[in-house]
């Protein structure tokens, strides 16, 4: 019930226009399953084993059983484990997750034979920190990776194969297309293979479309993995899926049997947006789903929510609810590709802030699809993070010191190679007789942001190919042999070996990446061994200066500007600096001053200070002398010196970097009349208003002191170049060096 | 065709089909060996089941895919798939999970009727 509002606050009005405020919040539903975990209607653990099977599990007995039981009883559960498994102590299971002295695979054993209640009751023992901790340990693979969308909005095929090339430059291990029009399925994923071979040789590629259409390409070459093989963590949901566990188990086979690798895809809060949630849990149902997986024999999952991330993130504990799910599929020893694909949030501080519980540990594949194209031709309904925060993130690495799966790239090298995809797969079109990719369209495609800047093809006579394709006789061989015959023969052994790598079987096994010379990381060859600081991933020498080697850093000298013909003035030292006897408003200037810099951090070039400050003064009639203070850098104890010379025990202190101090005689060193502490905020009109007051002071008349606009962004826009005109100021620095009287020529 | 003869002047030379682009039956054990040893069984226990579908034509791999889905089989259907797996294919394993899903179908009654055409639920 609303309260009557007498008033309204003008600051929550202003909060309620807040990004945050966009996305919507909900209090839970347990009933319809509106809930993240910890339902009171979930079921509660429960196991017992007869006759060598499971008799009772979750609270409901064999007979009461649906499929999805009868499926993680019967396929899942390692019946060696599951007794002790149940007795054993939830809370104590959850210390052993966190403890870094309990390697791995002592936890896969035993959670190995946990039911799909228990393991959510030993994660719900767990806060974020500590899963977090978790998950740097039971991540199946040594290093952490990243995946990549790749589509456009106009499905234009040269761009495609442009944005592939970049993706895979940048660093990331698979790549993702999907289409907007079902018949473009060949075509799609045969540029977005052409041109992840061109950016990096080993990238993983596959196109999400229906089952049975994605076993084909597969089986065509043109993809070489599959990832969106779905489970559902209720039965009638299941159904509307058109699959059974059984179903997708088979076509995990029938992947293999054509030697591609596969993971299945589920998440927290599908069952319930599909209207079939029977009032469990969002992470219950995922738990049954993870348990499937693993069932079923696929070597990992896609997870995270994945689409319906904002559904849990309407209600309580969302958030943790989908990092808990991610380490229940790591739990159970399971590759894991950790969703932040679909857009989580309207405030980029949110997204980012749950980012950071599957970047921070590291998963198999921090996001199961950054959008490395703008969210406008994300075909996913994703763009969580994409390629507009391409910099954000490799900031982010560079500052936390972590690897994302991302690395730094030059605006050339990226030209370079989206040109080539290009050119590739404008050499495959002429070889296989589809309608040519011209040479406007390579250009596009090689500056593009988006598929704005991509001119328009003819659509028909794209599908007609793609038809074609799709039905006739051809397949990756055919382009492999039209890449080597149009001047591309390297892209063509990328392509032949990936699929000589289909022969070979070792990609197949959990967690694989192809690395560089196409050797496969895996679970099994590069396992992750973390137990504690100084073990598991550590970033090399090498990456860590791969990463933190950003494009737009600069030299540390080149933000200190300003030759000496720049400064407008020439200064002579007369001698040492005498006690005036009449009054005068003494400018006390710092070592640097006009020697070794010569402009303020407001870019106001020295001569012109000076020129502005002397004229203030004399405005109200006083004379003025520029000492120069050698003894210190300090703005003001600069000041302080130049107040005990003047006649009238007044004095303008300045550091070379332009911060002012107006001071007195008898006012204690770190005291003054007026401070003006952010010197790019001055003006050439602040200073001479300085210098007026200055006299006035002298003069010993009231004054209003100088207004000087505060900008709280001047800190983090110049702290660098400050402190480095500090540095540089300090060095000149003569601690028994006499303050020296200077001669002052204004040009 | 071995993984070694694999090579781009065998393409040149129109020496490779896609076919020959396949895993074989024997790497697939292999690798489900290298599994169980890892400690990855029911992982390794798919890819001894691939290892069996390897001989299937890509269209009744499909073909039998489509057949597992809900409702577009009888139960008797898919047991005359479990027989054609073993007898066409030694396919024993396949053959016994397939069985297994049938009798799980029939409980939950996922199988179609004999009265009724194949349709999807959507």
């Amino acid at each position: 019930m609303r309260e009557q509002k007498d008033h309204q606050s003008k600051r929550f009005a202003v909060l309620g226009q807040r990004d945050v405020n966009r996305d919507t919040f909900v209090q839970a539903w347990p009933e319809v399953g509106l809930i993240a975990m910890n339902s009171p209607l979930d079921p509660k653990p429960t196991l017992r084993l007869e006759g060598g099977r499971i008799a009772e599990m979750d609270g409901r007995s064999r007979e009461a059983f649906d499929v999805i039981d009868l499926f993680i009883a019967d396929y899942a559960i390692d019946l060696a484990r599951a007794e002790e498994a149940i007795r054993l102590d939830s809370l104590a299971i959850a210390h052993m997750l966190v403890d870094v002295n309990v390697p791995r695979q002592e936890l896969i054993g035993i959670l190995g034979g946990c039911t799909p209640a228990k393991l959510v009751e030993v994660i719900s023992h767990l806060n974020v920190v500590e899963m977090m901790m978790a998950l740097q340990k039971m991540r199946a693979r040594r290093a952490p990776a990243n995946q990549a969308h790749v589509t456009n909005w106009k499905e234009h095929p040269a761009l495609l194969a442009a944005d592939a090339a970049e993706a895979a430059w940048r660093g990331f291990a698979e790549e993702e297309t999907t289409v907007r029009v079902a018949r473009n399925a060949p075509l799609t994923a045969m540029a977005v293979l052409i041109g992840s071979q061109t950016g990096r040789g080993g990238v993983l590629t596959q196109c999400a479309v229906e089952e049975a259409i994605n076993l084909r390409l597969a089986i065509k070459g043109l993809t070489t993995y599959a990832e969106t093989l779905s489970v559902y963590g209720t039965v009638p949901a299941f159904v509307d899926g058109d699959d059974t566990p059984w179903s997708k188990a088979f076509l995990a086979s029938a992947y293999a049997s054509r030697g591609v690798k596969i993971r299945f895809t589920s998440g927290t809060g599908a069952a319930l947006l599909m209207g079939h949630a029977q009032g469990k849990s969002m992470l219950y149902l995922e738990a049954r789903c993870l348990m499937m997986v693993k069932g079923a024999g696929s070597q990992g999952v896609q997870n995270g929510s994945i689409s319906c991330i904002a559904l849990p993130e309407s209600v309580p504990g969302g958030v943790r609810a989908v990092l808990a799910e991610n380490l229940i599929a790591s739990m159970l020893g399971l590759e894991v590709a950790s969703g932040n694909d679909a857009m989580a949030s309207h405030s980029d501080i949110r997204k980012t802030a749950k980012l950071m519980l599957q970047l921070l540990p590291g998963t198999d594949f921090i996001t199961s699809g950054y959008s490395s194209i703008p969210k406008e031709d994300n075909l996913f309904g994703g763009g969580n993070f994409d390629a507009e925060d391409f910099d954000d993130w490799l900031v982010i690495q560079h500052d936390m010191q972590v690897d994302g799966g991302m690395r730094p790239v030059r605006e050339e090298q990226v030209i370079q190679v989206r040109i080539r995809a290009a050119r590739a797969l404008q050499a495959v079109y002429g070889g296989l007789g589809f309608p040519p990719i011209t040479d406007a369209e390579v250009e596009a495609a090689a500056v593009a942001h988006s598929s704005a800047d991509m001119p328009d093809r003819d659509v028909i006579l794209d599908l007609a190919a793609a038809d074609s394709f799709m039905n006739g006789p051809q397949t990756v061989v055919d382009v492999i042999r039209a890449l080597d015959r149009g001047g591309f023969s390297d892209i063509a052994a990328r392509v032949l070996e990936m699929q000589r790598q289909r022969i070979a079987g070792d990609y197949l096994q959990p967690s694989a990446i192809f690395g560089p010379d196409f050797l496969v990381e895996s679970a099994l060859n590069a396992p992750n061994e973390y137990h504690g600081p100084g073990t598991g991933y550590r970033l090399s020498a090498e990456r860590w200066k791969e990463l933190s080697d950003l494009p737009q850093a600069q030299r540390p000298t080149e933000l200190v500007s300003a030759g000496h013909e720049n400064n407008r003035m020439r200064l002579e030292e007369i001698g040492p600096a005498k006690r005036g006897e009449q009054p005068e408003v003494i400018i006390a200037v710092g070592p640097a001053f006009g020697a070794t810099l010569h402009q303020t951090l407001g870019n106001l070039a020295h001569g012109d200070v000076l020129r502005e400050l002397m004229a203030g003064i004399s405005e109200e009639g006083l004379p003025s002398r520029v000492l120069k203070v050698y003894r210190t850098s300090d703005c003001a104890a600069i000041g302080y010196e130049g107040a005990q010379l003047s006649g009238s025990g007044v004095a303008i202190g300045i550091q070379s970097k332009g911060t002012t101090v107006i001071h007195q005689k008898h006012l204690a060193v770190l005291n003054n009349l007026e401070l003006f502490p952010q010197a790019p905020s001055l003006t050439l009109g602040l200073y001479r208003a300085i210098g007026r007051n200055a006299a006035r002071y002298a003069k010993g008349m009231p004054t209003k002191p100088v207004a000087v606009p505060t900008d709280n962004m001047v800190r983090l826009r110049l702290i660098v170049p400050t402190t480095l005109m500090h540095m540089l100021e300090t060095q000149e620095v003569r601690q028994s060096g006499p303050t020296v009287e200077l001669a002052v020529r204004l040009l | 065709m071995r993984y070694e003869d694999i090579q781009l002047e065998k393409v040149r030379q129109s020496g490779i089909q896609a076919d020959d682009l396949s895993i074989h039956a024997d790497t697939l054990r292999m690798q489900a060996l290298v599994a169980v040893e890892a400690g990855y069984q029911q992982f390794a226990n798919n890819l001894r089941r691939a290892a069996e579908l390897v001989e299937i034509p890509n269209e009744r791999l499909v073909e039998i895919y489509e057949a597992l889905r809900p409702y577009h089989s009888t139960y008797a259907e898919l047991l005359m798939i479990c027989d054609e797996l073993e007898k066409n294919y030694d396919a024993s394993e396949s053959a016994r999970f397939i069985r297994e899903a049938a009798k799980a179908y029939q409980d939950a009654g996922l199988c179609r009727r004999s009265d009724k055409p194949v349709q999807s639920v959507r």
